[in-house]
């Protein structure tokens, strides 16, 4: 991108994202320039100006009354965002999180009319095993940000050699760095049809997917479409519910035989499907609408704090001041990066795109997937996998694992029980 | 900020200056606190006495140049997403309309006027149940004159009812007569408009149903009636059910009328039942597709705090507002082809008076108060509530449903009225104002 057409993005506020296409950082893989599969080189570097104008519309930020509970079932209490958009103001510096992200080897690619944006670090380790991860909402690469260093360089991290992977993090379409679909259709599947040809792109013949959130739907789906080479996936949320049980929760009636574990499951997905799904709805049917999280930061911030409960009140204790396992700059690091990307609404097309899929089932509903799969569960999940479900869900569970702490961002919060899970899951498929 | 003035004769001034944080400090008076040192101004005649707890205050809102020119600034720089990725209004309002809204919002568009009319009628606040009730009071000239309490809903407020004031009021400048006359009495929802925002839970239909026949008893009516639409066909069933002495009727354009087995149906989005008349057949697929069309509504009654963006950015608060459906699309018809009205003779729905609407909610700060109203509820929607005192029923073609006379017939044992008109939809009042103050006329005859 040229410093002019920069100006003009910067002028029309929209992405200001600037793309080196120039091949004085190209890695090895990187193909020749020009093919419809040409792999560009990609660099973040947001202007001076985006950001102060961000400050400024934090500082500027009109205020709704408090919420008039003592509790958040209101949605995310006003202290919170009040505490965040003065850390937004004051201390936090988006350009942390930048030299980071410049610190990773980044490309773009084109596939089916769309730019991939992706991480890619290989191990320098010759038998790494190749992984693509994937991402959710309100997620992004910042998310897998913790995990790369230990996956590819696991002798540094506890590891041995044999732990190794060579690791690829796209972003959704519509997400972070990715283009914008302009026209409907990127679902899952369509998705998981690229990922595959991602893979194929960069020469893994042999390789293995993980998600959660909608990471979760893509990796589960490409395990469904099993494209050559994809020898398993990894899933920090599996949708293991059975039919059974999704037809009992229809009807509101719990069976009489649940396990204790099984039990907590279904008071976790009654909640969800009770309390907890407005924000989906809303993007499922209206993702237009929201204009606010285009407009207003702060609007954006609480639209995205408000995911699930239980990571919702993580992000209260720690804007409250307790260490968790995010940080304050961690959830800023993603709100500011859909922001910079004015990426709330394109991401929230998702979730419109794939209700138009016919004959879908529930986000947790058992897919059939039938190549080998590893399942870590986390408590604070939106719902906690008990293992009979997994083993039913999942014919070859080549891997389970409950973990005692954690939520929602596995990658994010507990990346080194995520990554533990990671080298033992896989530890066959190698 | 909030922040409150007097200026003499003209009672209290409400300024809404944007880009602070809205909650007081001990230097910044409350609206309470500064409306309750007005009591001595209140001069309504025949209105209580305006000493003590049932104090009535008058009330005139006057926007700050600052809140306005604050309001154009932050319009002129939004930042916009990218248009929609269908042709048509599948994914929520289109960003073409988002923008014609926003030129002529920041441009053309003068809330002054607006204001104008408003300071043009008599308005009062009055604190019941610790919250300041707002409220517009019109009495007729005509002594034998019925007193009409007036609700309106989401995401409406009092500007939908200014057009259908002097009909009621001055029925004889308006095709009616002097026996058609009524005394109007228009208040807002606690949390919506001039009124106060609760600040702790439980302001529901029902305690607002209460309030309003506080309200009418505080202005001296010992007989008198209630309509609405919307939020406040809830708050007059529920009046309805309150039976309140002196409430001898209710009329409704949003009627409760669907039978229990048939409301299980749609909402489980089930095909119609047989049995059904052509009629009820046609109220049943409309329910259905109303109820595919209710997110924005299930997101209000989740998290409505979470809708940050209503409080900080104008076009977020007005596309969230414009995307209120009715029967014949969503965003509503009638709506979006007001939108592309800038005048009418007849009083039809023009851009002004949407902007006026969507305004009065961004100087006031009430995009997430007024949500909450969907959080505290927790009843049903198109059943029947059960009303046994006397109910009147206009059905609008572009409401969400017709109700069919059938349904209403059983849902309302006391219906002593009941007509299909041929024009006008979810926003009656607003829409079809001559037509909608004949139906009031019509509809409360025998109950004088």
């Amino acid at each position: 991108m040229t410093r002019a057409w920069a100006r003009v993005a910067i002028l029309m506020g929209g992405i200001i994202a600037m793309s080196s296409t120039s091949s004085e950082q190209a890695p090895a893989q990187t193909r020749p320039e020009g093919g419809a599969d040409a792999i560009r080189p990609f660099r973040v570097n947001f202007p001076d100006e985006a950001l102060a104008d961000l400050k400024r519309r934090v500082a500027a930020t009109r205020w709704p009354d408090k919420e008039t509970v003592g509790d958040t079932s209101q949605g995310v209490p006003l202290a919170t965002v009040q505490r965040l958009a003065r850390y937004w103001t004051g201390e936090y510096d988006w350009r942390k999180c930048e030299k980071r992200l410049a610190a990773l080897p980044q490309f773009l690619t084109k596939i089916d009319g769309l730019d991939i944006h992706f991480i890619h670090v290989r191990s320098k380790h010759e038998n790494a095993l190749p992984i693509i991860i994937t991402h959710g909402w309100p997620g992004s690469v910042i998310e897998q940000l913790k995990i790369i260093e230990p996956l590819t360089n696991p002798t540094a991290h506890g590891g041995t050699a044999a732990d190794a992977f060579h690791v690829v993090i796209p972003s959704l379409p519509g997400y972070g760095f990715s283009g914008k679909p302009t026209a409907p259709g990127w679902t899952p599947v369509t998705i998981a049809k690229a990922w595959a040809t991602l893979m194929q792109r960069l020469g893994y013949k042999k390789y293995v997917a993980q998600g959660g959130d909608w990471g979760n739907a893509v990796s589960e789906i490409m395990a469904l479409q099993q494209p050559p080479g994809l020898l398993g996936i990894h899933t920090n949320m599996p949708a293991t519910v059975p039919a059974s049980i999704s037809k009992a929760m229809a009807s509101n009636q719990p069976p009489t035989d649940l396990t204790a574990d099984e039990k907590n499951a279904w008071d976790q997905l009654t909640f969800f499907y009770s309390k907890g799904l407005g924000y989906a709805l809303e993007m499922n049917n209206r993702p237009q609408t929201l204009y606010g999280i285009a407009d207003s930061p702060v609007g954006l911030a609480a639209w995205m704090l408000d995911h699930d409960a239980r990571s919702q009140e993580l992000i209260d204790r720690v804007f409250a001041g307790k260490t968790e396992g995010l940080s304050r700059d961690d959830i800023l690091d993603n709100v500011t990066l859909y922001w910079l990307t004015n990426t709330g609404i394109s991401s929230g097309r998702l979730y419109w795109d794939t209700a138009q899929l016919p004959a879908r089932g529930g986000f947790f509903d058992v897919r059939g997937v039938q190549i080998p799969v590893a399942v870590s569960a986390f408590p604070d999940e939106i719902y906690c996998a008990p293992r009979s479900w997994a083993e039913k869900a999942y014919p070859k569970l080549l891997y389970y694992k409950k973990h005692d702490k954690g939520g929602h961002f596995a990658a994010w919060e507990q990346p080194t029980l995520l990554v533990s899970d990671l080298r033992a899951a896989f530890k066959s498929l190698r | 900020m909030i922040r409150l003035s007097l200026t003499a004769g003209l009672g209290l001034y409400l300024i809404a200056a944007s880009g602070q944080v809205q909650t007081g400090g001990p230097d910044q008076p409350t609206r309470n606190e500064i409306a309750m040192s007005q009591r001595h101004a209140s001069t309504e005649p025949g209105a209580a006495p305006s000493e003590g707890a049932a104090a009535i205050r008058p009330f005139t809102f006057h926007a700050s140049d600052q809140a306005l020119a604050d309001l154009k600034r932050r319009i002129a720089a939004t930042q916009w997403p990218e248009k929609e990725t269908v042709a048509d209004t599948s994914q929520g309002v289109p960003l073409a309309t988002m923008r014609e809204v926003a030129r002529y919002w920041a441009t053309d568009y003068d809330w002054r006027r607006c204001e104008a009319r408003l300071k043009a009628l008599p308005q009062f606040v009055t604190t019941i149940d610790g919250l300041d009730i707002h409220f517009i009071h019109v009495r007729s000239k005509h002594p034998n004159a019925l007193p009409v309490v007036i609700n309106h809903g989401w995401p409406g407020s009092i500007i939908e009812q200014l057009k259908i004031i002097d009909p009621l009021t001055n029925p004889t400048a308006h095709g009616g007569k002097a026996s058609d006359a009524f005394d109007v009495v228009i208040p807002s929802m606690p949390g919506y408009g001039f009124s106060g925002k609760p600040t702790g839970t439980g302001w529901g239909p029902e305690r607002m149903g209460r309030a309003w026949a506080e309200l009418m008893k505080r202005l001296g009516y010992t007989r008198y009636v209630a309509q609405g639409g919307d939020w406040g066909a809830f708050v007059v069933d529920y009046m309805g059910l309150q039976a309140p002495p002196g409430l001898l009727g209710i009329h409704t354009n949003m009627p409760g009328t669907v039978p229990a087995d048939i409301d299980k149906a749609t909402h489980a989005g089930e095909a119609p039942p047989s049995g059904l008349s052509a009629e009820e057949r046609r109220a049943y697929e409309h329910l259905l597709y109303t109820y595919k069309h209710i997110a924005i509504y299930q997101l209000m009654a989740s998290r409505p705090q979470t809708l940050y963006g209503l409080a900080d950015s104008p076009v977020g608060l007005a596309a969230y507002m414009l995307d209120h459906g009715d029967g014949d699309g969503q965003p509503a018809a009638a709506v979006v082809a007001a939108l592309q009205r800038t005048s009418s003779a007849t009083g039809e729905l023009t851009r002004d008076e949407i902007l006026d609407n969507i305004t009065l909610y961004w100087l006031t700060n009430t995009g997430v108060s007024a949500s909450r109203l969907y959080w505290e509820y927790k009843g049903g929607f198109f059943n029947v509530k059960g009303v046994t005192i006397p109910v009147a029923v206009s059905v609008f073609p572009g409401e969400q449903y017709q109700a069919p006379r059938t349904w209403a017939e059983k849902a309302y044992p006391k219906l002593i009225y009941y007509n299909q008109v041929g024009k006008g939809g979810h926003f009656a009042a607003w829409e079809q104002p001559q037509l909608f103050a004949q139906e009031v006329r019509a509809a409360f005859r025998s109950l004088r």
